[in-house]
């Protein structure tokens, strides 16, 4: 039992990592990941808004009809961003900056509607508050390994503190948009090298993960599917 | 005139929102393998941005902030979205079946893509960095118009280059997303370009 709940929560952090290996919430995670601190910053916000309405969607779960679910979702999940996005603006002024338009694009972040569709809908509040830690902290890891690599090679600093050899002969297109880009294929193809392939199920995006499929009733899918047959 | 032509410029090939501003990633990888998908998707996404900036704008100036309730732009914002895009189905379905049979298909997707609320918020608060304009109704309008556009160009351009990827030999660990997103990046090199391109052509 205890051995069960161990492994919800460790699911997101490695096996199941949000970014790595799911692939998504692409957007913020390229975006911000030009500073390690705004990294934390980012990463903290997710896991907040993604600890609450997992939470919060588990306990209504039974209450919450099935057709409307996903704007209930959105509203449990709108709600708690706007509270993040107020309390960033208040103690945090200097991350609020940077963040800019990314905290409130929280709310479409796939990852937090992903988990409240994929798993606080099927279970208790505590295994929904474990995977939700699991998935937050991988989510925050992932982006403190990409900021990282982006900071130091980039900027030549770490949280602000600079690198010595690297702050004199910075690669500054490393923070630009196309270092994000390629430093995430790389991240991508390393995991995929290490874990022989295994890692990435989905090498295409596909219906499980995607948020969305409910919306769409599955049309895009279908579609797929008669394609592959055709094939 | 020039100022609203600087505005669609600066959208679609400066301040780009999939290659220079990172919003909307999940549809520019997950749609773009093939060009007629990839062009109906971004039809679908220019028609929404228009009409969802066309609607929370005023929302914004003339509802929530003569109440003193501007804290809740984001939830009302994406639920105005989410709402537009349902109402945009039905509609099209009933008297439009043609287009909806080209674009249906796409509408539900578009409701948590991030580039349309991120074209909504930007137009009415300024965030630095991030396309820095809140302007009027009008140049709201285009800035929306512009960011579709741009999406439009940016997915054509992408969808073109990945089915040669495709096609290419790569080592077996790059397969799939890595090297879809390097490719990516030698596009998203190639927009850098405009850098500075509205201030010296329209000054």
């Amino acid at each position: 039992m205890k051995n069960n709940k161990l492994k919800i929560l460790t699911n997101g952090i490695i096996k199941e990592n949000p970014i790595l290996v799911l692939i998504l919430g692409t957007c913020p995670f390229l975006a911000v990941t030009t500073q390690a601190s705004n990294a934390i910053g980012m990463g903290a916000a997710v896991t907040f808004v993604l600890l609450c309405s997992n939470i919060m969607i588990s306990l209504l779960r039974k209450v919450i009809s099935d057709k409307v679910r996903i704007p209930c979702y959105i509203v449990v999940i709108a709600s708690f961003v706007t509270l993040v996005q107020m309390i960033v603006k208040a103690y945090l002024p200097d991350l609020d900056k940077a963040l800019g338009l990314y905290l409130p694009l929280i709310v479409v972040n796939c990852i937090i509607l992903g988990r409240a569709e994929m798993f606080a809908n099927k279970n208790n509040p505590l295994d929904s508050a474990l995977d939700a830690i699991g998935m937050g902290v991988g989510y925050t890891l992932a982006m403190l390994a990409m900021a990282s690599i982006r900071e130091i090679f980039g900027a030549g600093t770490w949280f602000g503190m600079p690198v010595p050899v690297l702050a004199d002969n910075n690669i500054s297109i490393m923070t630009m948009a196309p270092g994000g880009f390629a430093i995430f294929g790389i991240l991508i193809a390393i995991i995929n090298k290490a874990s022989n392939g295994k890692a990435i199920k989905k090498k295409d995006f596909s219906c499980e993960g995607c948020p969305s499929a409910a919306a769409c009733n599955g049309q895009n899918c279908a579609e797929k599917k008669k394609e592959a047959a055709a094939k | 005139m020039k100022e609203l032509l600087a505005i669609v410029m600066a959208a679609v090939l400066v301040n780009n929102y999939v290659l220079a501003q990172f919003l909307g990633i999940c549809p520019f990888l997950g749609v773009s393998k093939k060009l007629d998908q990839a062009a109906g998707m971004s039809v679908a996404v220019i028609f929404v941005m228009v009409l969802a900036t066309a609607v929370t704008y005023p929302i914004q100036n003339f509802v929530l902030n003569k109440l003193g309730l501007g804290y809740l732009q984001t939830i009302v914002f994406i639920l105005v979205i989410a709402a537009l895009v349902q109402l945009v189905e039905i509609v099209l379905k009933k008297y439009i079946p043609s287009l909806h049979a080209a674009l249906g298909v796409y509408l539900p997707l578009i409701t948590t893509n991030c580039a349309v609320l991120g074209v909504c918020i930007s137009n009415v608060d300024n965030y630095m960095g991030v396309t820095a304009f809140a302007g009027s109704f009008v140049q709201a309008l285009f800035n929306a118009l512009g960011s579709g556009l741009g999406f439009l160009l940016a997915m054509v351009l992408f969808s073109g280059v990945r089915s040669r990827v495709d096609k290419c030999k790569c080592p077996e660990c790059f397969k799939g997303m890595p090297i879809t997103l390097i490719s990516a990046a030698i596009v998203s090199v190639s927009f850098m370009g405009f850098a500075g391109l509205v201030e010296n052509l329209l000054g």
